[in-house]
């Protein structure tokens, strides 16, 4: 239940944005979260309903998935991550710390492991509604 | 988009009484040796102590206490293993012995990260090794962790000192609590690195011979608390 912490920081930073913008009361909240961690969202989405609190209660908490892409940074080739071609133990060490893919993770064309993650990262606030 | 990561950080640490960084800018200075001395040596006077490995492109201090077969524990987070009786996490658990060529932006986002999901019990102490440089996770913890001090270990060599006199700059413009500064591998009598600590207006804390056994006692937790070198962190550790 490593989603769970996720979705702590999730309601703290919905909060946080709440309270800067004077909302009474929050109507939705919209996430975005990287295929790279692969994240589980029933899971989050249940952690999100449990922790929801005040001017959250009653929030509408809407999930999309963004594709991992990657950019070698050595010959620009730019491909979409795969979890297939990787054993299990490397999905879940990637799941808990993204950036250790490149401890795994090759560049497709030439080989470098110096490649950017474009997209498709980790968990991202995409907006904060509510009534004021 | 906004990172949701930060805003929790200060939750997860709320626990621990006091968060000390080990740093001193050079490599090779007997950072991450001094941490996990320091680490045991606080566990077994019993206080409630973590060790955190932040060097995530070379990590040491598993290798300097012997550490192995060790997983964190999955709950709500990331629940950190103990080791000699204390908290104890390092990137390896994830990343084993392969080599994680890391740019600045990735040690940073690891760090937010790590920073963001473990789930610290109640400590009086959480010791951070940090890598050399003054780069990302230096100033991603004095951005985000709030009761962050700094524990600055350096050689007699200048070399050193000079990157010493540039982090005790930055922390002083920064405002962030530096505990002083530990002289280590220290073979000839000089009190260069004291007067010149002093004139930085930081606390000498004091200084460490340099133990030629030490070498012997790499992943050996019971001969490292043997040596000259662990006596030596003992005294300080009372300073700190």
């Amino acid at each position: 239940m490593h989603e769970w912490a996720l979705a702590e920081a999730v309601i703290s930073a919905a909060s946080g944005a709440a309270e800067k913008e004077g909302f009474r009361e929050v109507t939705e909240v919209r996430i975005r979260v990287g295929e790279l961690q692969q994240i589980e969202q029933d899971v989050l989405m249940f952690a999100l309903q449990q922790i929801k609190k005040a001017k959250l209660e009653s929030a509408e908490f809407k999930i999309e998935e963004a594709r991992a892409r990657m950019k070698c940074r050595a010959c620009g080739h730019t491909w979409i991550f795969n979890k297939k071609k990787l054993d299990e133990s490397v999905v879940e060490a990637i799941h808990f710390v993204p950036e250790v893919a490149h401890a795994y993770v090759k560049c497709p064309k030439c080989g470098s492991p110096d490649f950017e993650v474009v997209e498709g990262r980790g968990v991202w606030l995409l907006s904060v509604k509510g009534v004021k | 988009m906004v990172d949701p990561r930060t805003s929790i950080v200060n939750e997860r640490l709320k626990g621990i009484r006091r968060i000390i960084a080990v740093s001193g800018g050079k490599g090779g200075v007997g950072k991450s040796l001094f941490a996990s001395t320091f680490a045991l040596i606080l566990a077994r006077k019993g206080f409630r102590v973590g060790l955190f490995d932040l060097d995530f492109t070379s990590p040491s201090t598993h290798t300097i206490l012997g550490v192995q077969d060790l997983q964190p524990r999955e709950e709500k987070g990331i629940i950190p293993p103990q080791f000699q009786g204390f908290e104890y996490m390092s990137i390896i658990y994830y990343s084993g012995d392969h080599a994680t060529p890391l740019r600045g932006a990735d040690v940073s986002n690891a760090l937010i990260e790590l920073l963001s999901i473990v789930r610290w019990g109640k400590l009086d102490y959480l010791i951070l090794d940090m890598p050399p440089g003054i780069g990302d996770a230096t100033l991603d913890l004095i951005r985000l962790v709030e009761r962050i001090e700094f524990l600055i270990v350096t050689t007699p060599s200048q070399l050193a000192f000079e990157t010493v006199k540039r982090l005790a700059g930055l922390l002083q413009t920064m405002r962030i609590r530096v505990i002083g500064v530990v002289e280590n591998m220290k073979f000839a009598h000089s009190d260069t690195i004291q007067r010149e600590t002093k004139t930085l207006g930081l606390a000498f804390i004091g200084e460490i011979p340099f133990d030629t056994g030490i070498e012997e006692t790499i992943g050996k937790t019971d001969k490292l608390l043997d040596t000259a070198f662990a006596e030596k962190v003992k005294q300080l550790a009372l300073k700190i």
